[in-house]
């Protein structure tokens, strides 16, 4: 098993190949699974992941507590004359359907968790659908972000009540910038690097659930996790490096997350879980 | 690790831990009792306690005990479902334990012919542990297609049956075993790579002193 995001790269790089490539050879290797059924496993989990986008961009979705909803549909509608461009704003709309679908309880995939579940398909499905690229081929910028995640499982967490928000969105995020790259042609290398910056810019990130529940600021922070890993995309295919790999900079997640307190980790005991406001709706529930 | 723990499991929200990991341990908690529930009683724990009823968690346990999968649409019916199949439930909340991990659900349950008692915890990502059955410590995951032995504490037991996994050619990835008392009842937990071949619960169940074998596939 690939234990490091630099061993990620330089397989793909000594194959010529991309890292999906790379990594569903290996997969299929280790599980005893025949690369046709991974895909199909990942294709079945990337029509989940496209129902929940296209149910909460079509109608408003309210949560079961009734504190959130219909986020994923507003932005859709302003997605045209969004500030940030269309592309930014509709994968912002996406990851927050989705994120609305997972607090009304309906379906949706843990890409790497529930609370971070809208970020990786809104990146994907949007920069897919802008590059006409077709189902095929995002199901495998998939296997790209799922081995950037397990090597953040392996070398830090993706529990944000061991690491924080930036363990779940972070990593959400980090492996979503490294699909996107992929996904519009960018080189391995440039992956690493983009999973790199999007890591680092919620570095310390607080899991401070309101009410305990998966919803404020879960929502809205995964619409940022989208826009974050479409931009980090960005910089690398610019060729703009992360002086710090991507490896020591899952390795410095880590440790913050270690020196963070546990009230600011999925406790509900600290940042915006414990605001007035963030009291008085958790009495309510 | 695999692929498909990072992206995945396919499920209901909107927890990992406290919806699909508590739907996972109420499937174990069926298991282990080994058929149709009758009758539960399910004390919650510590953050399952808290911040269960935002999380669907009391639903989720339900649906677990009831056989849905994590991405079973009617988790979110199940108190209804569970009216349907006439089960007869009660959920409780536990006093805070610090000992505890924070996500701790104990089942006590009745069948039509068996009573059973399962602890486990929701330990992230949709993933569980067991840690009690019948009082008996026990530690394992689910993940892995798993045998458990209620068996006599007396020698050669526990070889008779590893030969006979080793004979069919099969490799154990974890065993322990666990007792109340020296030469009383004892409890065998063991883990295998391969699925398990049919015909073993029969074979095992065979065996002199062996009072139940469970068998527990991953789901």
């Amino acid at each position: 098993m690939i234990r490091s995001i630099e061993e990620l790269v330089k397989s793909a790089e000594k194959r010529g190949c991309k890292i999906s490539t790379v990594v569903r050879e290996l997969e299929a290797k280790y599980t005893g699974s025949t690369e046709e059924e991974l895909f199909k496993k990942m294709r079945s989990y990337f029509d989940v992941m496209k129902e929940a986008a296209n149910r909460g961009v079509a109608a408003e979705i309210r949560s079961i507590s009734g504190i959130t909803g219909g986020e994923g549909r507003k932005m859709w509608n302003a997605a045209g004359s969004a500030l940030a461009g269309s592309t930014v704003a509709k994968a912002a709309a996406r990851a927050m359907a989705v994120s609305n679908v997972n607090a009304s309880m309906g379906k949706i995939v843990a890409a790497p968790t529930a609370g971070s579940c809208g970020i990786l398909p809104g990146s994907v499905l949007t920069v897919g659908e802008k590059l006409g690229k077709s189902d095929d081929e995002i199901v495998d910028s998939l296997f790209t972000a799922a081995a950037v995640g397990r090597i953040i499982a392996l070398n830090a967490t993706i529990a944000g009540a061991e690491g924080g928000c930036q363990a779940e969105c972070g990593a959400a995020s980090a492996m979503a910038a490294a699909a996107v790259v992929e996904l519009a042609g960018g080189s391995p290398r440039q992956a690493a690097h983009a999973v790199a910056m999007a890591l680092k810019a919620v570095m310390g990130l607080v899991c401070d659930p309101v009410a305990g529940l998966v919803e404020v600021p879960c929502i809205k922070r995964n619409a940022m996790g989208a826009a974050q890993a479409i931009l980090a995309a960005d910089m690398a295919m610019a060729g703009i490096e992360s002086v710090i790999p991507a490896d020591e900079v899952i390795t410095a997640m880590k440790e913050v997350g270690r020196m963070m307190s546990d009230r600011l980790k999925e406790t509900a005991m600290g940042g915006l879980a414990v605001t007035p406001t963030g009291k008085n709706l958790s009495e309510k529930i | 690790m695999n692929l498909f723990d990072i992206i995945g499991p396919v499920m209901i929200g909107p927890s990992s831990s406290h919806t699909a990991g508590a739907v996972r341990l109420g499937n174990m908690a069926r298991n282990i009792l080994g058929e149709e529930p009758r009758r539960a009683r399910i004390v919650v724990y510590n953050s399952f306690a808290k911040t269960g009823r935002g999380h669907g968690t009391d639903k989720a346990l339900i649906a677990g005990l009831l056989g849905f999968a994590p991405d079973d649409e009617r988790i979110r019916t199940s108190f209804e479902e569970a009216g349907k199949r006439g089960l007869v439930y009660e959920l409780v909340a536990g006093e805070d334990d610090d000992s505890l991990h924070p996500n701790t659900a104990l089942f006590v349950l009745e069948g039509n012919t068996r009573k059973t008692e399962v602890a486990g915890c929701s330990i992230g990502g949709g993933r569980v542990k067991i840690t009690a059955i019948d009082g008996f410590e026990v530690d394992f995951s689910g993940e892995y297609p798993t045998i458990i032995t209620v068996h006599r504490d007396r020698p050669g037991i526990v070889a008779r049956v590893t030969t006979h996994l080793a004979e069919k050619g099969f490799n154990i990835a974890q065993m322990r075993v666990s007792r109340k008392t020296k030469g009383e009842q004892a409890l065998m937990i063991i883990e295998t790579d391969e699925p398990l071949p049919e015909g073993i619960k029969e074979v095992l169940e065979s065996i002199e002193d062996i009072y139940r074998i469970l068998i527990i596939l991953p789901a």
